[in-house]
């Protein structure tokens, strides 16, 4: 680094001081990229301690925390918010336990397997907003072929996303259509690169199965596993492609889900305080979230390289 | 090797058929009825048999959509040409910013550095319409509402991120000293980058450039905000098209097939790449 420069030592100071603007040059950029995102960043902070709605201009002022005080006396709110969660916890716990099966079904590089691992990365690839229409078009009442599948098994009348009880059951299942596969292929890079000696030398002992499963290839991939875990949590905390073209956070309020709450509270009641203050309180959630994500992160990237 | 029995194997493959039906199925079904009629797409109960129809194919591409209320003009190759140019555009923009930000990230250590590399990879899992509501408030003013520039802008949220830490790590897996070699036998900084750093990271570059190509098209809320029906991508157009066409199912099906087709067409040819992109650079395949 330093020593790139030790060649032209005999430079004119001009030539020295554009050395050491360099890198700022450089990342110039992409620095404004970084203004630009922290702006509108800074002014949804602002708004949220405001009392401001599109359509009542002239009531604009600053409120302090009301906007957040008045959301936590919600109970709808707090639907918002325990329903968040359980899309979040219930996605990411399914598609960790799928994905880690179907990674280790996958384990051996055979042909046949890589070829499956490449095709099973098709819904990955699919915009989860079209996935979802995809899914609503097989669970239409009159003629989706789920529908279908399902009065087979004798069961009449599952509306699936138009019913409150089954919709949270039927975005679920979207997620883990199009997610499922992220854990699966991060996992089985995960497994593929574990060092091959401790499992030798089980098979050589005539170790259980089970037991080389739980205390040998478990605690290896765990880095892998909370990687790839909290990496979807951050995302699946804040869904909103698949909830909001699937139902558009219905029936009702089912599926309001923070950014769904947030894009109706600020288009439809056009209530732009209160919006960002949904917004903030998910931002504290997953910043809590990604500080956790980035250093488990920068482990696993430090390992992978070797460096860095 | 351990050694597999007979029932082991057969009860592995039951399992892989099971996963490649559940995650396969749906695109193969879609794909069928885009081949449908509305007749033949409501029989009950379905059927794999049908005579196929090249008709909604032929009303997207032609824009005359045949609907319950009558004939309707949507220009759904508008979205299509809109999610090309945006997403074509937006990595662009991103290569030309975040190449030569990954070089400076890898090669020289810098506090300032390290803020904006860690800022744009924190803002990745921020709620993207945090950033989005005020900016469609700044937009007004500014006439960036409904521009192809100020979506290309707002585009680089994911693109950039992507880049720049894919990049990064292919540029700090280069040996520094190839580079000092180069500069000693007399070459400027530039002629070094360009030269020596850029076609050693190429893969990388391209690599990275097919992901963010990929969920650059994949995104539906920056456009579901800042564009309006004629500057949407497919994502955003065919949510109205459900909407405006009504029962028209093969048609609709056909729509997500031309929208979705070309992603999945560049994934598996970018798959060996994949892992390393969905990883943000930290996990190889």
């Amino acid at each position: 680094m330093s020593s790139v420069a030790d060649g032209m030592v005999a430079r004119p100071v001009r030539s020295r001081i554009m050395r050491r603007a360099r890198p700022y040059l450089l990342s110039l950029p992409a620095l404004l990229v970084c203004i630009g995102i922290l702006i509108p960043f800074g002014t949804a902070a602002y708004y949220s301690m405001m009392r401001f709605r599109l359509n009542l201009p002239m009531l604009k002022g600053f409120i302090w925390f009301d906007n957040y005080t008045a959301l936590v006396g919600d109970a709808t709110f707090w639907h918002t918010v325990s329903i968040s969660l359980a899309y979040a916890g219930l996605t990411v716990g399914l598609e960790l336990m799928l994905g880690l099966g179907i990674a280790l079904l996958l384990q051996k590089p055979t042909r046949f397997h890589n070829i499956a691992s490449i095709l099973l990365l098709l819904p990955l690839m699919t915009a989860p907003a079209l996935a979802a229409l995809m899914w609503k078009l097989m669970t239409n009442p009159n003629f989706g072929i789920l529908s279908y599948l399902v009065s087979l098994l004798g069961i009449r009348d599952f509306k699936w996303a138009s019913d409150p009880s089954t919709a949270l059951f039927t975005v679920v299942l979207v997620d883990i259509w199009v997610y499922t596969p992220f854990m699966m292929i991060l996992l089985l890079a995960g497994l593929r690169s574990l060092p091959k000696q401790p499992f030798e030398a089980a098979a050589l002992d005539g170790v259980p199965r089970s037991f080389v499963f739980f205390r040998i290839t478990l605690p290896m991939l765990m880095p892998y596993i909370i990687t790839a875990t909290l990496f979807r949590l951050l995302d699946s905390i804040q869904q909103f492609d698949i909830i909001y073209s699937m139902t558009q956070g219905g029936p009702g309020d089912t599926l309001l889900v923070f950014q769904v709450r947030a894009y109706l509270e600020f288009f439809q009641y056009t209530n732009v305080g209160k919006s960002a203050a949904i917004l903030m309180i998910l931002w504290a959630i997953t910043y809590f979230l990604s500080n956790i994500f980035i250093k488990q992160w920068l482990k696993l990237r430090e390992r992978t390289r070797g460096h860095a | 090797m351990e050694h597999v029995s007979t029932t082991e194997r057969i009860v592995r493959g039951v399992l892989i058929t099971l996963v490649l039906a559940f995650f396969l199925f749906p695109i193969f079904w879609i794909l069928l009825m885009s081949f449908q009629t509305n007749e033949t797409i409501l029989r009950i109960p379905p059927s794999l048999f049908f005579e196929p129809t090249l008709a909604n194919y032929t009303a997207l591409l032609t824009g005359q959509l045949k609907t319950t209320a009558g004939n309707l003009d949507i220009l759904f190759m508008r979205n299509l040409g809109n999610s090309v140019l945006l997403s074509t555009g937006s990595v662009l923009l991103s290569l030309l910013l975040g190449v030569p930000a990954a070089y400076a990230f890898a090669r020289f250590r810098f506090r300032l550095g390290e803020n904006i590399a860690f800022t744009l990879l924190s803002f990745r899992f921020a709620p993207p319409l945090l950033v989005l509501l005020p900016l469609s408030l700044y937009f007004k003013p500014l006439g960036l509402t409904n521009s192809y520039v100020g979506l290309v802008w707002v585009y680089q949220l994911i693109c950039l991120p992507l880049i720049l830490w894919i990049v990064r790590g292919y540029f700090e897996d280069i040996s520094p000293d190839i580079e000092h070699a180069y500069r000693i036998s007399g070459h400027s900084w530039r002629q070094t980058f360009t030269r020596i750093a850029i076609p050693l990271a190429r893969p990388g570059i391209a690599a990275a450039g097919l992901l963010a190509f990929i969920f650059a098209w994949n995104n539906f809320v920056f456009a579901l905000i800042l564009a309006s029906a004629d500057k949407q991508p497919v994502t955003v157009g065919a949510l109205a098209f459900v909407t405006a066409s009504g029962i028209q199912y093969g048609q609709i099906a056909a729509a997500i097939v031309l929208s979705v087709t070309p992603t999945l067409l560049l994934a598996l040819y970018a798959q060996r790449y994949l892992v390393e992109g969905l990883s943000l650079g930290a996990v190889k395949g």
